[in-house]
């Protein structure tokens, strides 16, 4: 049993009944739950305790799920690797010595070993999707508004969404019909207006569906991953399915885009760590800056006041224009690139993380190289899209992720596909 | 202009108004969480409007509708589409260290408000009107807010709706903005919006600077670049009509006083002290103001310019007063005195719905009103109790009472000791003396007093003055005076 | 405004308005790392213009009174509170 995957172990248990009934939860550390730490691997918050519930956890509840801890995490979000958790690094279950992947590297590890039967994870940037694949489990990103952000802490609130870990896409697609649906509290949640369940759509069934490969997404990538990533497309030619290039232009600036926006919606929604109605606190010795500026300078770790401070730049006077409006327009590019894709092919496919799962330790000596890794799946966000990543192989012994992008609320395409490799 | 120049030129006066108010829903703009002031600290507040790590604003459509009822009253438009944004910036009171706010896609744009100044008519221009949440409220522990040991926070207030106004710099004299306060308090408690009794809930920012008078164009108004190139002190911490003009007669004459002496006025943020009537410097908080103004994504944009159509507004008070003065014959002051604010209005109808509308202006703008103002009550003290008021005026217009015990035993009575007209009347035995009475009264009064009727005979009409009182006496004063007079002289001249 | 690479000198003042203090080694690290990242974001300067239309509107919620949070459970979390208030550091 390791230590490293849960920040906090805590039973909650749900309702006597309901669909998750007998279904043990890992609850990543950055969705608030009611009288159990949340601390979003960070220092600022090592003693923050909720006095609410996220909405997704009250619907966990009442599904009848036990929650078993709340698992280790990138600080606030911001992270490939789980390494910059203020709680120390988390390893890959399935890949000893490697990194799980992050952000939600502690749920991907947690459905990985056994500790839990299922898992809830954030995805910003691609934090579902990337500890998916590298520690070989299956994971969803919804839509943007499919599931409520109500009682996730902020990272870039324009771009993430809480979404589902699990052994098999059919148990990931399960656990998102639980959690998914409008919510009053959160105002950017939509009611999809869906026929069936989303379980119901792991049917594997791919006969006659055609799948678009963007070239952008499959140039560059590690040898090993795209031999990987070949083979399951040859399966899934082989179930009927058709298989073209596609090309989508603006993701050579997504990256960017996806950068500056998160940093300078970051910048804004981790102001409110100052100490003063909870978290680190920075006394009361001097005057309100001076004390503020204590406070975060304690609570935060490097990669956080990273992005704050070039969130803060971007968006700063004099360089609003060039940066962040710059960025907004790239998103809109990114999207229509994709609506246009769309066109002509039911779902996108590349495969989920450019590299294999890296070496613990390797990769946090440069943040741009880090950056990069986060290619793949950065442009999904950007676009609102909902993606599924599901184990595809190995390369060397190390997990190899699928990923499949569905138009907007047709979730249920991407779990199709998906499902026809689990 | 240069300082010695400045020091010969005749100078304009040039003046512009941010005003928040506070808007009357039920619950904040962002939460459920109820606005109704109390005195326990902290116990009003929720995840939304506490700032905690998750929680996510939902907008109130009441605070909407609000702002589109202002909107319509200031004939402002309302554009396609508007939004929210953040407005980035540290203190304890902003739990979150953003405000969320209207950048530069407000609710409403371009209105006016028509102001009357020593008698004459003016149009100020509003150039924008947008929503916003309020603050926390803090306390300074130890000190004043510049040498405090710490600070005590109160987020009941925070989230509570907001509009922020403001107007073009059309005014020319300090006397100027507080008629436009109060006709903009008018205008908002006429729509329901607004409660000016309400501590706090109405904070002003003023901004104030001189430019050469012969920059003027013929119509008043001043080019842009006049405008940018004088320099202006904005005065904060004015919560009061009076306040801005006090505020702002110090700040022209400070200004003036400082360029006639062939100095140059900073351009700077001062504080408005109420006690001492001036302004001062607040050079040392002067920090670059970078608020990284950028969408706030949690709330999709309105696209309400259609509710200008669907959303009703009452009669607004100038409407009223030429109404009133067209419909019930009222002199322009009884028009306003019954104007004065909507509760007001609606009662003085609804009397005069049902009694002489002269009758019913006499008791509600002069009595009424002047026996609560020298009580220093307002109309919404009693306004449980309007329906006795309306009795009262029932039992004068029948000649039950007069006119004099009404209101100097009735009324008061009721102000004072909260006892209704009836209980009064019989209590006091106020009800008129019958005809036979004042007639025996009359006989009496006469026959008692043979020298004063000589008197009125022999042609001293004051007389009859001496032989009313005799007439009041003997009936307990609830004859009316009038008829005993009018009796007494038939009688006599027989 | 300038294309120049950000120097220690923006360092400071970023971190000044976002209340992070910093010492002198991490600020020539970050001014460091900015450089090279800015540079990466410079690529952004050749996007074109492109109009969105926002695909939800009008999200609002009635005026309806909700429970509010016990005064122990809002105050909870804070390292000073006096006489159910929170206690903060001065301000000017």
């Amino acid at each position: 049993m390791s230590d490293d995957i849960f920040i906090t172990r805590e039973t909650v248990e749900g309702a006597d009944d309901g669909p998750l009934a007998d279904t043990t939860v890992a609850v990543k550390d950055n969705i608030s739950t009611e009288g159990v730490r949340t601390t979003c691997g960070s220092e600022m918050l090592a003693d923050y305790v909720p006095p609410y519930d996220a909405t997704v956890v009250s619907r966990l509840k009442e599904a009848g799920a036990t929650i078993v801890g709340k698992t280790n995490m990138d600080e606030f979000g911001m992270g490939t690797t789980t390494e910059t958790s203020a709680f120390g690094a988390t390893e890959n279950p399935v890949a000893p010595g490697h990194v799980p992947g992050g952000s939600s590297g502690g749920s991907a590890a947690a459905v990985a070993a056994g500790e839990a039967d299922v898992a809830l994870g954030s995805d910003t940037g691609g934090s579902i999707r990337c500890p998916a694949a590298f520690c070989g489990v299956a994971g969803i990103k919804p839509t943007y508004g499919v599931v409520s952000r109500y009682g996730l802490v902020a990272y870039a609130n324009s771009l993430e969404q809480i979404g589902p870990l699990a052994p098999t896409v059919e148990e990931a697609a399960a656990l998102l019909d639980v959690i998914a649906g409008p919510d009053p509290k959160d105002a950017t949640t939509r009611d999809p207006e869906r026929s069936a369940p989303y379980v119901d759509a792991a049917d594997g069934d791919v006969d006659g569906m055609t799948v678009g490969v963007p070239t952008e997404l499959v140039d560059g990538a590690d040898e090993g991953v795209l031999e990987t990533f070949e083979d399951a497309l040859d399966d899934l030619r082989a179930q009927g399915v058709e298989v073209v290039d596609v090309s989508l232009e603006s993701v050579e600036y997504a990256v960017q885009a996806y950068y500056v926006i998160a940093m300078s919606e970051a910048s804004s929604n981790l102001a409110r760590f100052d100490g003063v109605r909870y978290g680190n606190s920075g006394g009361y010795d001097g005057n309100w800056n001076e004390v503020f500026g204590e406070a975060r300078e304690e609570g935060f770790g490097a990669e956080v006041k990273r992005r704050v401070l070039l969130g803060t730049y971007a968006l700063s006077a004099g360089y609003h224009d060039k940066y962040y409006k710059q960025a907004q327009n790239a998103r809109a590019w990114v999207k229509q690139d994709f609506d246009e894709a769309f066109a002509d092919v039911d779902v996108l496919a590349s495969p989920t993380m450019p590299v294999p799962p890296m070496a613990l330790g390797e990769s946090l000596s440069d943040p741009l190289t880090m950056y990069l890794a986060d290619a793949n799946t950065v442009p999904v966000n950007l676009a609102d899209l909902p993606a599924v990543s599901v184990p595809a192989g190995e390369t060397d012994g190390l997990p190899v992720g699928m990923q499949f992008v569905a138009p907007a609320f047709d979730e249920a395409t991407a779990i199709r596909a998906a499902s026809a490799l689990d | 202009m240069s300082a010695q120049s400045a020091k010969n030129a005749d100078l304009t006066t040039v003046i512009g108004l941010e005003v928040h108010v506070q808007l009357e829903t039920d619950t904040k703009i962002f939460c459920g969480c109820p606005t109704e002031p109390t005195d326990e600290p902290n116990t009003q507040t929720c995840p939304v409007c506490l700032g905690l790590p998750g929680a996510l604003p939902v907008l109130n459509e009441a605070a909407v509708e609000a702002a589109v009822k202002v909107g319509k009253a200031i004939d402002a438009d309302i554009p396609e589409e508007t939004r929210f944004h953040r407005k980035n910036y540290f203190y304890p009171d902003l739990p979150k260290n953003f405000q969320i706010t209207q950048y530069d896609e407000p609710v409403c744009a371009d209105g006016e408000l028509e102001i009357s100044v020593g008698g004459e008519r003016r149009t100020v221009g509003i150039r924008r009107a947008h929503l916003e949440e309020d603050p926390g409220s803090l306390q300074h522990v130890g000190g004043n807010i510049d040498n405090a040991d710490y600070t005590l926070v109160n987020y009941n207030r925070a989230g509570t709706p907001l509009m922020e106004i403001v107007t073009k710099p059309d005014f020319r004299e300090p006397e100027e903005t507080r008629a436009f306060l109060e006709k903009l308090e008018e205008v908002l408690e006429y729509l329901g919006v607004f409660d000016a009794s309400r501590d706090g809930s109405l904070r002003i920012d003023a901004n104030l600077s001189l430019v050469p008078s012969d920059e003027v164009d013929d119509d008043g108004s001043i080019g842009t670049d006049v405008l940018d190139s004088a320099n202006r002190t904005e005065v904060k911490n004015i919560s009061s009509h009076k306040g801005a003009e006090t505020a702002l007669q110090y700040e022209e004459g400070r200004q003036k006083d400082l360029m006639r002496r062939g100095k140059a006025v900073e351009q700077e943020t001062r504080h408005f002290n109420e006690t001492h009537g001036s302004t001062v410097s607040m050079r040392s908080k002067e920090e670059e103001k970078d608020y990284r103004y950028f969408e706030e994504a949690d709330l999709p944009p309105l696209q309400v310019s259609h509710w200008k159509d669907e959303i009703s507004i009452p009669e607004l008070p100038d409407a009223r007063r030429e109404r009133f003065q067209d419909e019930y014959g009222l002199s322009d002051e009884a028009a306003s005195k019954l104007t004065s604010t909507k509760q007001v209005a609606d009662f003085y109808e609804d009397v005069a719905s049902e009694y002489d509308a002269d009758l019913a202006a006499t008791w509600v703008a002069d009595e009424l009103l002047g026996e609560l103002n020298y009580r220093d009550m307002a109309v919404t003290d009693v306004e449980g109790r309007l329906d006795e008021v309306k009795r009262l005026v029932e039992l004068v217009a029948a000649d039950d009472i007069t006119a004099k015990n009404a209101k100097e035993v009735v009324l008061r009575g009721m102000l004072d000791d909260g006892d209704a007209p009836d209980d009064i009347v019989e209590r006091e035995d106020l009800g008129k003396t019958d005809a036979d009475a004042v007639a025996a009264a009359v006989a009496e009064a006469i026959e008692e007093n043979p020298d004063a009727v000589a008197d009125y005979e022999d042609g001293d009409d004051g007389a009859i003055n001496f032989l009313v009182g005799q007439v009041m006496g003997k009936t307990g004063g609830s004859a009316d005076p009038g008829t005993v007079n009018q009796k007494l002289r038939a009688a006599l001249d027989e | 405004m300038s294309d120049d690479a950000a120097t220690a000198e923006d360092v400071r003042h970023v971190a000044d308005l976002a209340r992070v203090d910093l010492d002198d080694d991490e600020v020539d690290d970050f001014a460091e790392q900015f450089a090279d990242i800015l540079e990466y974001f410079d690529a952004l300067d050749d996007v074109p213009t492109v109009d969105t239309d926002a695909d939800l509107v009008n999200v609002m919620r009635p005026d309806e009174e909700h429970d509010c949070l016990d005064r122990e459970d809002a105050l909870g979390n804070a390292e000073g509170t006096e006489d159910g208030y929170f206690k903060g550091p001065n301000v000017s």
